[in-house]
C-alpha cells in the first residue's frame, strides 16, 4: 500500500449518550498509514470516546468510522480487537496471569501454535526493553509501574496489529519513568512503523512524541496539525492558551524530529 | 488442580452414599416403615409396632421414629412416606379432623375410624388398651394449700397462679382455649414450653400448674396432683396404631400381627414403661423388648443387642459409650450438608455468573433469595413435607434452598468487581465475553465466590440438625431425643459433634479458599 494511506478516519463521527450527554459533537480525523497523532484535551473532551470508536469499545450516535477503508461496523468487534494494539492507561495486566501469559493474550486468540506464540512473547518482551526469562514468568504485582507498562506495550505488540491505540499510556507513572518511557516509545515508533492514536492531557508529551497533535474541546476536534505548525499557529483560543500553559516552548520539542517531516 | 477437584468430588460421593440405602418409596416390596412423633411414649409404641413386625412377619421393617409433631406424621403418613404410627383418637378427632370433642371412648374411635377411611384410605387398628388423654395438673403443696381436686376448684385460684404449657397444648380447642370458655380459666402467667422441660419448671417452683399426659411416667415420682376434668373437655386419648389401607391390603399379616396388641397395655403399664425411658438409661429398643417379652408376644431368647452403660461416668464415659452412633450420626450430617451444598453450588454459581450479564435482574433476585434466610430452618422443613415426604430428600431440599443466597450472592459481587481495568483491557483486545467471564471475572472472583460457598457450608452443617425433626437423621437425632428426654448428656452427644463439625468444615474451606487465589493477587 502506498504511504498516505488513510488507515484510521472518522467523519462527522457524534456520540450522544442516552442522558443527553455529548461526548463527541462531530469530528472528522484521518490518520495515515504508519503515522502517529496525539489526540489532546482536558477530561470530559471527547479524546477517549474517539479513540474507542476505533476498536467498536464505543459505537458512535452519528457519522462514519473506519478502519483502512472499511467501515469498523462492518468488521466484527471481536475481530476487529484482536488485530488493533490497546495500552490503556496503567496497563490493564490481568493480574492473575504472569507478564509472558499476558503478552500471548492475542496471539492465542489468533490461534496461533505454541511454537511461533513463545516467539512472539520473548520478541515482544525484548522490544520494550523487557528479559523475557527474567519478567517473563513473573506476576504483574511483582513489577515496578513502568515495568508493567512496559509489558502492556508488549502485549500490545505481540498480535503484530497495524494500529496501535494508546489511552494515556504514560499518564500513570512517575516523571522519571515517564521520560524513560517516551524515550523507547520514540525508539519503538521508528522500528515497528505502526499507525497509532495516542490520547493524552499532557501537551508537551505529544509535541514530544508524535507527527501530529489534534487539540479537543467539548467534542470537537479543534485543530489538527504538526507540533511546529500548531505552535506558530494556533487556530483558536483554546489552542493558544493551552500552548502558554507550556513551560517550554513547543518549537524546542526536539524530542520528534521527525514530526513535521511527514507533512 | 483437577485432580484435588476430582477427590474432592469423591470423597464427598463416598460420604454421601450411606443416605441412600432404597430409600426412596415406602410401598416398595416387603417393607414398611414405621413412624413416631417426637416424644418418648410414641417412639416407645413404634419401636414395639416395629419390632413385633419384625418378629411375626417377613417384612423389612424400617423406623422412622421421633418426626417433629403430629402434623408432620399425619403428612408422612399421607404421603407414604411412612406406612404407620402410634396415634390417639382423641388427637385423630379434635386435631386431624377438626370435630368438637363429644361421645366416649368407643365412640370417638368409631367416629375417627369411618372418618378416616373414607377421606384418606387410612385405619385406625384396634385401640392398645390405654388411654394418653390432656389432663392438668397442679404442684402438691398448692392443691393441699387450695384444697384442688377438679379444674373447676383450679379456675377460683388461677388468676393468682403461673402455668407451663406444652406448644400444642398452648393451641389446641381442647387445650387452653377449651379451659378458658369451658371453665374460665385463666393463669396470671402462662409459658410455652418443651414438654420434657415443664417438669423440672414445677419442681423448680417456677409454675404452679401444668399439662400432663395420663400415662407420662413423671407422674408416679413427682409430687403432682392430677385434676379432674369435671366439665368433660377433654376427648378419650385412646392409643392405637394408625396405617395405610393400601399396606394393610398389601400385606395382611402386618395388620394381623399389630391386632396382637389390641387392649393389653393399660395406663399403669405405660405409665412404668415410660418412667423406664424418662430415666435415659435404657433404650427404646430395650424397653420395647422387655414388654412385648413380658405380654409373651416375642420370643424370650433374643437378647437385648445392645447393652447400655449405666456406669459409665460421666459425660466423656457417654460420648465414649456412643462413639460409634456418633460417628455414624456425623457421616450421615456430613452427607446431608455435603449434598446440599454441592447442589447449591452447582446452582447458585452458574446463577450468579449470569445475573453478571443481566444487572437488572440481580438485585431483585438476590433480595429474593436473602428473603429465604429469614424463614425459620423448622418451619422450612416443615413446609417440605407435604411435598417431599420425611426422610433425608426434604431435609436436602431445604438445605439447599438455605445454601443458595450467600454462593449467588457472592458469586455475583465477585465476578462484577474484578478490576475493571483488567476486564476493560481483555475486551478491548478482543476476548468474548465468556471468555472474559472465564478467563476473567471468574478466577479474580475466585476468593469471593468461595468465601459464599464457606458461608453456605457453615450455615448448612448448623442448619442440618434440625433435619432430624424430619427423620432425615445427623447429629440433630440426639439433640432431638435429648430435649424430649431432658438428658444432656444426650444433647451434648449431638451437639458438640455438631459443632466441631462445623469448625472443620469452615477451617477446610478455609484452606481451599487460600488454594483458589490466583497467585498474583495481593
Amino acid at each position: 500500500m502506498e504511504p498516505g494511506e488513510t488507515t484510521l478516519e472518522a467523519v462527522g463521527v457524534r456520540k450522544e449518550y442516552p442522558d443527553g450527554t455529548v461526548a463527541l459533537a462531530g469530528v472528522d480525523l484521518a490518520v495515515r498509514r504508519g503515522e502517529t497523532v496525539a489526540l489532546v484535551g482536558e477530561s470530559g473532551s471527547g479524546k477517549t470516546t474517539l479513540l474507542r470508536c476505533f476498536n467498536r469499545m464505543a459505537e458512535p450516535s452519528a457519522g462514519a468510522v473506519r478502519v483502512e477503508g472499511r467501515p469498523v461496523d462492518s468488521f466484527d468487534p471481536i475481530e476487529l480487537r484482536r488485530r488493533t494494539g490497546y495500552v490503556p492507561q496503567e496497563g490493564g495486566l490481568l493480574p492473575h496471569w504472569t507478564v509472558a501469559r499476558n503478552v500471548e493474550l492475542v496471539p492465542r486468540l489468533l490461534g496461533w501454535d505454541e511454537a511461533r506464540r513463545n516467539a512472539r512473547t520473548r520478541e515482544s518482551l525484548t522490544l520494550v526493553g523487557l528479559d523475557p526469562d527474567r519478567h517473563g514468568p513473573r506476576y504483574p504485582l511483582e513489577l515496578s509501574g513502568g515495568q508493567r507498562q512496559r509489558a502492556a506495550f508488549a502485549r500490545a505488540l505481540a498480535g503484530d496489529p497495524p494500529v496501535l491505540l494508546l489511552d494515556e499510556p504514560f499518564g500513570a507513572l512517575d516523571p522519571l519513568t515517564r521520560l524513560e518511557l517516551q524515550r523507547q516509545f520514540l525508539e519503538l515508533k521508528s522500528r515497528v512503523g505502526k499507525t497509532m492514536l495516542l490520547v493524552t492531557h499532557d501537551l508537551a508529551e505529544a509535541f514530544r512524541l508524535v507527527d501530529r497533535v489534534g487539540v479537543m474541546r467539548r467534542g470537537r476536534l479543534l485543530q489538527l496539525a504538526p507540533p511546529a505548525q500548531l505552535a506558530a499557529r494556533p487556530a483558536d483560543p483554546y489552542v493558544r492558551d493551552l500552548l502558554a500553559l507550556l513551560e517550554a516552548p513547543p518549537t524546542a520539542a526536539a524530542g520528534a524530529p521527525r514530526a513535521v517531516a511527514v507533512s | 488442580m483437577t485432580a484435588r477437584r476430582f477427590a474432592a468430588a469423591a470423597l464427598l460421593a463416598a460420604l454421601a452414599a450411606p443416605l441412600f440405602p432404597a430409600r426412596l418409596s415406602a410401598a416398595a416390596a416387603g417393607r414398611v416403615v414405621v413412624g413416631s412423633k417426637n416424644f418418648e411414649e410414641s417412639r416407645l409404641l413404634a419401636e414395639m409396632f416395629a419390632q413385633l413386625l419384625e418378629a411375626r412377619t417377613d417384612l423389612d421393617v424400617e423406623r422412622r421414629l421421633g418426626l417433629a409433631g403430629t402434623q408432620v406424621c399425619f403428612e408422612a403418613l399421607k404421603s407414604g412416606a411412612i406406612d404407620l404410627y402410634p396415634e390417639y383418637t382423641g388427637t385423630g378427632l379434635v386435631t386431624l379432623l377438626g370435630e368438637k370433642p363429644r361421645g366416649g371412648r368407643a365412640e370417638t374411635l368409631a367416629r375417627v375410624r369411618r372418618a378416616f377411611a373414607e377421606r384418606w384410605d387410612l385405619v385406625w387398628l384396634p385401640g392398645l388398651g390405654f388411654e394418653n388423654a390432656f389432663e392438668v395438673a397442679v404442684r402438691g403443696d398448692v392443691a393441699r394449700a387450695h384444697r384442688l381436686r377438679t379444674i373447676s376448684d383450679l379456675a377460683r385460684v388461677a388468676p393468682g397462679l403461673s402455668a407451663a404449657f406444652g406448644y400444642e397444648f398452648v393451641e389446641r380447642e381442647d387445650g387452653l382455649p377449651g379451659l378458658a370458655r369451658l371453665y374460665g380459666l385463666r393463669f396470671a402467667s402462662v409459658r410455652p414450653m418443651q414438654h420434657a422441660l415443664k417438669y423440672g419448671a414445677a419442681e423448680a417452683g417456677e409454675v404452679e400448674a401444668l399439662d400432663v399426659y395420663t400415662t407420662d411416667g413423671r407422674l408416679a415420682v413427682q409430687d403432682l396432683v392430677v385434676l379432674e376434668d369435671d366439665r368433660g373437655l377433654f376427648p378419650p386419648y385412646e392409643a392405637a396404631p394408625l396405617a395405610r389401607g393400601t399396606t394393610l391390603r398389601r400385606y395382611p399379616e402386618a395388620a394381623a400381627a399389630l391386632g396382637l396388641l389390641a387392649g393389653v397395655l393399660d395406663e399403669t403399664r405405660m405409665r412404668r414403661l415410660n418412667f423406664r425411658l424418662q430415666e435415659g438409661k435404657e433404650s427404646e429398643e430395650e424397653v420395647a423388648r422387655d414388654a412385648l417379652r413380658a405380654l409373651g408376644l416375642v420370643d424370650e431368647g433374643a437378647p437385648a443387642t445392645r447393652a447400655a452403660a449405666p456406669g459409665a461416668p460421666g459425660l466423656l464415659g457417654y460420648l465414649w459409650s456412643e462413639r460409634r452412633s456418633i460417628a455414624r450420626r456425623t457421616g450421615e450430617h456430613l452427607g446431608l450438608s455435603a449434598i446440599a451444598l454441592l447442589l447449591g453450588a452447582a446452582v447458585a454459581v452458574p446463577l450468579g455468573l449470569g445475573l453478571e450479564r443481566r444487572r437488572r435482574l440481580a438485585e431483585p433476585l438476590i433480595r429474593v433469595l436473602g428473603m429465604t434466610q429469614t424463614v425459620p430452618s423448622l418451619a422450612l422443613l416443615a413446609f417440605m413435607i407435604p411435598l417431599l415426604g420425611v426422610g433425608a430428600l426434604p431435609a436436602i431440599v431445604a438445605l439447599w434452598v438455605y445454601s443458595l443466597f450467600p454462593i449467588v450472592r457472592n458469586t455475583f459481587t465477585g465476578v462484577r468487581d474484578a478490576d475493571p481495568r483488567a476486564v476493560e483491557a481483555a475486551t478491548a483486545l478482543g476476548m468474548t465475553p465468556g471468555q472474559v467471564l472465564r478467563q476473567v471475572r471468574l478466577p479474580l472472583a475466585a476468593p469471593v465466590l468461595l468465601a459464599g460457598v464457606r458461608t453456605a457450608a457453615v450455615l448448612t452443617v448448623g442448619t442440618a440438625t434440625l433435619a432430624a425433626f424430619i427423620g432425615a437423621g445427623g447429629l440433630g437425632e440426639p439433640i432431638v431425643t435429648g430435649l424430649q428426654l431432658a438428658s444432656t448428656p444426650r444433647i451434648l452427644s449431638g451437639a458438640i459433634p455438631a459443632a466441631l463439625l462445623a469448625l472443620v468444615v469452615d477451617g477446610a474451606l478455609g484452606l481451599v479458599e487460600r488454594g483458589v487465589r490466583p497467585r498474583g493477587l495481593a
